[in-house]
């Protein structure tokens, strides 16, 4: 058990190439940190030096109190999960949980009572004897857990544990993970680029992008309070829509239809000196099939109409698919990134198509005209410059001055009058779709 | 493949000529066992005129074990078929130890000079030996290592680097190096991950190797006859140009065939015995399947 913290850590690889430009995070005893961005943003190169396994080029690491970084990865008393779980073909997962334990030159009799009890809390227990190549993918994954465990080790850091495993069983093996780390407490840094096991495993999740960190926080506030575009874009499923918006007297003019700002926001998105044209981002969820929007909310948005490309029922939501003729697409450097990454059509910058989530009861069918309401409060503004988010700074009423509606207190409406209230759509409070 | 379209007709002549080549590579073989039990009369008696057989004259119409009798009975061929085995087994030992350590820092490691390395070991493979002989032949006089075991355990050991370099680093280049790293994690010092995970893991690789600079040491004969003067470090391949017949005029024919019989049979044993294990490949299961 101990905490790590990471100051100032730069990674400089010997042909000159920046993969950590100083890090800093201060993960706490027992908490879980989840490493997430896309492929080549620096995340492993951060684990890998946490590890030992890479030198730190500048900054200081230190585990437990203690300054490690010219320390070994056998002195660090770390225990690492590998992508590939990277189990010893030639041992039987016996020995190969109690490999270390045997290097450390453990009594034979500890070595057997530790295997064993890490392998009552894996379920492994009737294949200690087996070779590795005798394993299934989930129980090949469960050893490189069982090694890690065994150690008792002061943190356990995890490079993309579940990513070999099929869809279904990485979804159970998430919940595994997560069951085993509360349990034993152990300090964890776990690396992904899935940002839904992000933010369903995480205590705190770090976004990083192009060896940079650029947000670290609970899975709620990186989805809530995004601090810049790329954030934004990266967290949440389906991602958030961007649309180019300008200003124009005190309204924000979208291809949805006009906001007014309040005065704070104006004063912020003016003072930002980026000009009049802002990047909107708004989340599927804000938006709502209009007519199961109460009256009372009405005003904390805007309607509008446009005809359904493609309606997807799920059963407890409904996503539904349209296009906004826009003047220019949007473009930013962070969101090309994004697209080009995750291969995601459906993020942001790479086309014109909005994805909103509805109600199930919605009555909209595919290639009808409909209208939709979009909650304006919910909304997030961007620099198209910089990413940062404008709406962010001391909001406490959203961007948006509704009168009457801001005031509101949202659940109260709900319990009032029974009609559906946006905020709280299901999926409005849990982070990702994908909840298990 | 060739199920893809093989008529009755395709297949008889691929069988022919299948046959045809197993013929012409075992033929000599064969005929080398065949006059190993020859009596010696059989062998000079003009016998395989054109008038006779070919089975009259291939196989010994009297079958003897007087030539292998008379061989192990003798020094001269006993004491170089001992120092062949040594001789062999050491220059394997060092060779497969020395190219593995040497291997898989050539498969991991980055640093200067690595290229220049590779292509000074290919180029000693390639080197002709013919070469090297008078040289060698002058150096080990001056050095006392003429006629000894080392004598002929270093030029052999340097022959079998390269190649044991070679096949090794396309091992090594095979293992996973996150095994390497989780050694590391778990708190294995480098050399403890290269004995305990590493190691192992390319043993079919050595194994590969081990036979084959044993085939090369135990073939070897120029060198073994040019740095050799008595049978106290002569090897067995050497010997046979030494055999006597039963007088100073007569041809050892029948000696000289059982010998090289008695020299390629450790080699099939060898090779029997290690194939399986050159071919099962170790290193599956250590990763994702």
């Amino acid at each position: 058990m101990a905490e790590i913290v990471l100051e100032h850590i730069t990674k400089r690889f010997p042909d000159g190439s920046l993969a950590v430009d100083d890090f800093n995070l201060d993960i706490r005893d027992g908490e879980f940190v989840i490493l997430v961005g896309p492929s080549g943003c620096g995340k492993s190169t951060t684990l890998n030096m946490i590890a030992g396994l890479e030198d730190i080029t500048s900054g200081e690491l230190r585990i437990g109190g203690q300054v490690v970084n010219t320390k070994t990865p056998k002195d660090r008393d770390i225990a690492m999960v590998f992508q590939s779980y990277a189990l010893y073909p030639h041992m039987t997962v016996r020995e190969n949980m109690g490999f270390a334990l045997k290097l450390a030159k453990t009594p034979q009799n500890v070595i057997n009572e530790k295997v064993e009890e890490a392998a009552r809390i894996l379920d492994l227990t009737q294949h200690l004897d087996r070779r590795p190549a005798n394993l299934s993918g989930g129980q090949r994954q469960r050893v490189a857990m069982g090694r890690a465990i065994v150690r008792d080790p002061a943190a356990f850091l995890m490079d993309e544990p579940l990513s070999n495993l099929d869809a279904k069983l990485r979804v159970q093996m998430r919940t595994e993970v997560s069951r085993i780390q509360r349990r034993l407490g152990t300090t964890t840094v776990y690396v992904t680029h899935d940002q839904t096991e992000a933010m369903t495993l995480g205590d705190r999740v770090a976004v990083m992008r192009t060896g940079i960190l650029q947000q670290a926080g609970t899975p709620k506030e990186l989805y809530d309070r995004p601090v810049n575009l790329f954030v934004a874009g990266f967290i949440g499923s389906p991602a958030m829509n961007f649309l180019s918006g300008t200003l124009e007297d005190g309204r924000l003019r979208t291809a949805l239809g006009d906001f007014q700002l309040s005065d704070r926001l104006r004063r912020e998105v003016e003072g930002s000196g980026s000009g009049r044209d802002v990047i909107v981002g708004l989340r599927p969820e804000n938006f709502e099939d209009a007519a199961l929007v109460s009256a009372e909310n009405r005003p904390a948005g805007i309607t509008f109409r446009t005809s359904i490309d493609v309606l997807e029922s799920l059963g407890s939501d409904v996503f539904v698919y349209f296009t906004r003729g826009q003047e220019q697409g949007v473009s930013a450097v962070e969101l090309e990134e994004l697209a080009r990454d995750s291969g995601r059509a459906d993020t942001g910058g790479s086309g014109d198509t909005i994805v909103a989530r509805l109600n199930a009861s919605t009555r909209i069918r595919e290639g009808q005209e409909a209208e939709l309401w979009v909650n304006g409060r919910a909304m997030h503004i961007f620099d198209p410059a910089s990413g940062r988010n404008l709406s962010l700074a001391g909001d406490d009423d959203g961007p948006v001055s509704a009168p009457g509606a801001a005031a509101q207190d949202e659940h109260a409406a709900t319990e009032a009058d029974g009609s559906v209230d946006v905020q709280a759509l299901p999926g409005q409070d849990g982070p990702a779709g994908e909840v298990t | 493949m060739a199920a893809i379209s093989t008529t009755p007709r395709q297949k008889l002549g691929w069988g022919a000529a299948n046959v045809f080549v197993i013929a012409l590579a075992l033929i000599p073989v064969l005929w080398m066992i065949s006059l190993s039990f020859k009596t010696p009369t059989a062998i000079t008696a003009s016998s395989c005129s054109k008038q006779s057989g070919f089975f009259q004259c291939f196989f010994p119409a009297q079958w003897t074990w007087g030539n292998y009798s008379q061989i192990l009975k003798t020094a001269t061929f006993v004491r170089p078929l001992l120092n062949s085995i040594g001789i062999g087994l050491i220059a394997t030992f060092i060779s497969v130890a020395l190219a593995s350590m040497a291997a898989y820092a050539i498969a991991r490691l980055r640093f200067p000079g690595k290229q220049v390395l590779i292509g000074m070991a290919l180029l000693i493979a390639m080197f002709p030996i013919i070469a090297l002989v008078t040289p060698m032949f002058t150096i080990e006089r001056a050095l006392g290592l003429f006629n000894t075991w080392p004598g002929l355990i270093i030029p052999y050991v340097a022959f079998g680097l390269p190649l044991g370099i070679y096949t090794l680093s396309a091992f090594f280049r095979e293992i996973p190096w996150e095994l390497e790293k989780a050694a590391k994690v778990d708190g294995a010092t480098p050399f403890q991950a290269f004995i305990r995970v590493i190691a192992p893991l390319a043993a079919p690789g050595m194994v590969t190797t081990a036979i084959l600079v044993f085939l090369a040491s135990w073939n070897e004969f120029l060198l073994a006859i040019s740095l050799t003067s008595t049978i106290s470090a002569r090897t067995a391949p050497a010997s046979l140009a030494y055999l006597s017949g039963s007088s100073q005029f007569t041809v050892p024919t029948g000696p000289i065939a059982a010998a090289a019989v008695v020299i390629t049979i450790p080699i099939i044993i060898f090779v029997l015995f290690f194939q399986r294990r050159i071919v099962a490949g170790l290193t599956s299961g250590a990763v994702k399947g």
